[in-house]
């Protein structure tokens, strides 16, 4: 019988965290000027006086680095999570409409901020403002009486995401070339503004949240396979949902207003690691954090690094480079893949 | 199975429905309902689709609250007990499950350790051998690492029911636990709650399947119109009387060569206001 044994787990998450690693190693060495790892471990570990290698790895190259991989584990944590409370497989962070909210809050701050005189660093704080006004609504609509269903959840978030994006519409057409086109590269998603002071934020509510997730595990095993069966096997789902639902839409909220919409992340991080490492949220959860991070970190680097000079931004990386591999791991495990159709109900 | 439990059946710890009314939409599902599985029996509960049998084995694992009256375990109601304390007392065989993500087979019936676990932590050997003896118990060692969104219904059911198992309980509620089941299937599994009611557990059986619920309760309860139309021995229930009441069915009841009733529906003999 096949079960996680504490062996599986270790080796699993080492495998993981040596793959994020590498990662950090590749986006260290990756840049206008090339430098191998060996120089990476000199300037972490034996940097000389004045030395223009180790600035550019510790001071340049290292935060950008540091967001990522906090923003990517966020994102796929969070997904792992809504998946399972929403007990369907294609949930991704965004379909609660916290993201809607969060880029609402965000772009407001962008288009209308000048005018009160506000700058680009007020533009997170708006748009986690925005995460946090969206997920109260959520629960003010969809979480009324002891159960919280998942289609009304669904539901509730669909219809803001679509209300959000029709507001951005409406904010982006009033607006100036200039601010166009901030607006444009914010949805897409993108670290090239965020900025290192953001990263306490990010690290506290992934701390949290990881957390949240890690101590319900064994309550997401039972709630993916619905309320009723988790309320028969002992777990109390009223709180755990609540809790649940809460963590994964800070950590939503804070990574969306560091990075915006970056998509795919949330969605595919997760799906990959279960067809490979099996279901046991115990495993999938801090795998999919590792997991995550590692995939942004090497996505944000192609962003920085393919066209040369110029930056893509990091959203349309994840999906180009992530859509093609999701489909193959998806048509390997396609044989026995239930019908996502059903996930509804 | 367990040392902790009484081996002769004492119905002061039974699992009692007390006056249970419960209204859905402004539909009186069930009026007053009362009864009690004792430990040690295995009581079948009989009804025409709709009558409120699953609504009461929800009330008994707290998925719904009932609109008056209470279920009581060993003497507590279940609503002041923890979750966990009535998981680990009542488990539950639901009818089916959909199950979205690629768990194994295993692992499902792992799950059923879950109200003896901690929020983080690996699985004991303890534990490991429950769910590996259950497995074995129901015929379905073989299944346990196939995954579950490949089985058929029948072999699901058998997963469900080995989890229940797992789960160690004082009670079974098992709700249509034969539906997906080939005969062979059906005979092996109530043979498992007989002799889970032998070693001293209680269970209750909802069921469609007349002729096997007189074989293997040792009481029938049969709902109409949300009350309790008759209970006691099979022989005692299964009248013409009460078929008729319950499911607007005309029937002849023969004795078995076991000394229970057989029980043959007239087709074409349906009667009017039908419930």
């Amino acid at each position: 019988m096949r079960y996680l044994t504490p062996v599986r787990f270790a080796s699993a998450l080492t495998l993981l965290a040596l793959g994020l690693l590498a990662a950090g190693v590749f986006g260290l060495g990756m840049g206008p000027s090339p430098i191998g790892p060996g120089e990476v471990w000199r300037a972490f570990f034996a940097p000389e006086a004045l030395d223009p290698v180790a600035d550019i790895v510790r001071g340049i190259r290292l935060p950008r680095i540091l967001l990522a991989a906090l923003v990517g584990a966020s994102l796929a944590c969070a997904g792992v999570i809504f998946q399972a409370l929403l007990r369907n497989p294609l949930a991704d962070p965004f379909i609660l409409g916290v993201s809607g909210g969060a880029a609402l809050g965000a772009i407001a701050m962008l288009s209308l901020g000048g005018a009160l005189g506000l700058g680009y660093a007020a533009v997170p704080p708006a748009a986690f403002a925005g995460g946090l006004l969206s997920l109260l609504l959520l629960f003010f609509v969809a979480g009324r009486g002891s159960r919280v269903s998942p289609t009304s959840l669904l539901l509730t978030g669909v219809v803001f995401n679509a209300f959000a994006s029709a507001a951005i519409v409406f904010l982006a057409s009033m607006s100036d070339m200039l601010e166009g086109s901030r607006i444009f590269v914010w949805l897409i998603g993108n670290l090239s503004a965020a900025r290192l002071d953001a990263a306490p934020w990010l690290a506290l509510f992934l701390v949290v949240g990881l957390s949240c997730a890690l101590l319900s595990a064994r309550g997401l095993n039972a709630l993916a396979l619905g309320e009723e069966t988790a309320e028969q096997l002992g777990v109390s789902t009223e709180v755990q949902r609540r809790v649940l639902l809460v963590a994964g839409s800070l950590m939503v909220g804070a990574a969306v207003s560091v990075s915006g919409l970056i998509g795919f992340v949330g969605l595919i991080i997760p799906h990959a690691l279960r067809l490979v490492l099996g279901s046991d949220h115990r495993l999938l959860v801090p795998a999919s954090a590792l997991g995550g991070a590692a995939f942004l970190v090497v996505c944000d680097t192609l962003a920085r690094t393919l066209l040369g000079g110029r930056e893509l931004p990091v959203g349309a990386i994840t999906a180009l480079l992530g859509g093609p591999v999701f489909l193959f791991l998806l048509r390997r495990g396609q044989q026995h893949w239930s019908a996502p159709g059903g996930a509804l109900g | 199975m367990s040392d902790s439990r009484p081996a002769i059946p004492n119905l002061s710890s039974a699992l009692r429905f007390e006056r249970i009314a419960v209204d859905l939409g402004g539909r009186g599902i069930l009026k007053d309902v009362s009864f009690e599985v004792g430990l040690g029996e295995v009581v079948g509960l009989l009804g025409c689709n709709g009558a409120g049998k699953t609504t009461l084995v929800r009330a008994a694992t707290r998925s719904l609250r009932p609109d008056s009256g209470r279920v009581v375990v060993a003497g507590r109601s279940v609503q002041s007990l923890s979750r966990r304390e009535l998981a680990s007392r009542v488990a539950t065989v639901p009818q089916d499950v959909h199950v979205p993500f690629p768990f194994r087979a295993g692992e499902l019936v792992l799950m059923g350790r879950t109200p003896y676990q901690s929020a983080f932590g690996f699985e004991s050997a303890a534990d490991l051998e429950l769910a590996r003896q259950a497995m074995a118990e129901v015929g379905i060692a073989n299944l346990a690492d196939r995954r579950v969104d490949t089985l058929s219904g029948g072999e699901r059911q058998l997963v469900l029911f080995a989890r229940a198992l797992t789960q160690r309980p004082d009670w079974l509620l098992l709700d249509e636990p034969t539906a997906f089941l080939d005969l062979a299937h059906r005979v092996d599994l109530l043979g498992v709650v007989r002799n889970f009611a032998r070693l001293g557990g209680g269970a209750l059986v909802v069921s469609h399947d007349l002729g096997l619920a007189a074989r293997v309760c040792d009481r029938l309860v049969v709902l109409a119109e949300g009350e309790v139309i008759a209970q006691g021995e099979p022989g005692a229930v299964l009248q013409p009387e009460v078929l008729l009441r319950a499911f607007g069915v005309e029937a002849d009841i023969f004795e078995g060569p076991d000394g229970r009733p057989v029980v043959l529906a007239r087709i074409g003999k349906a009667k009017e206001g039908r419930p």
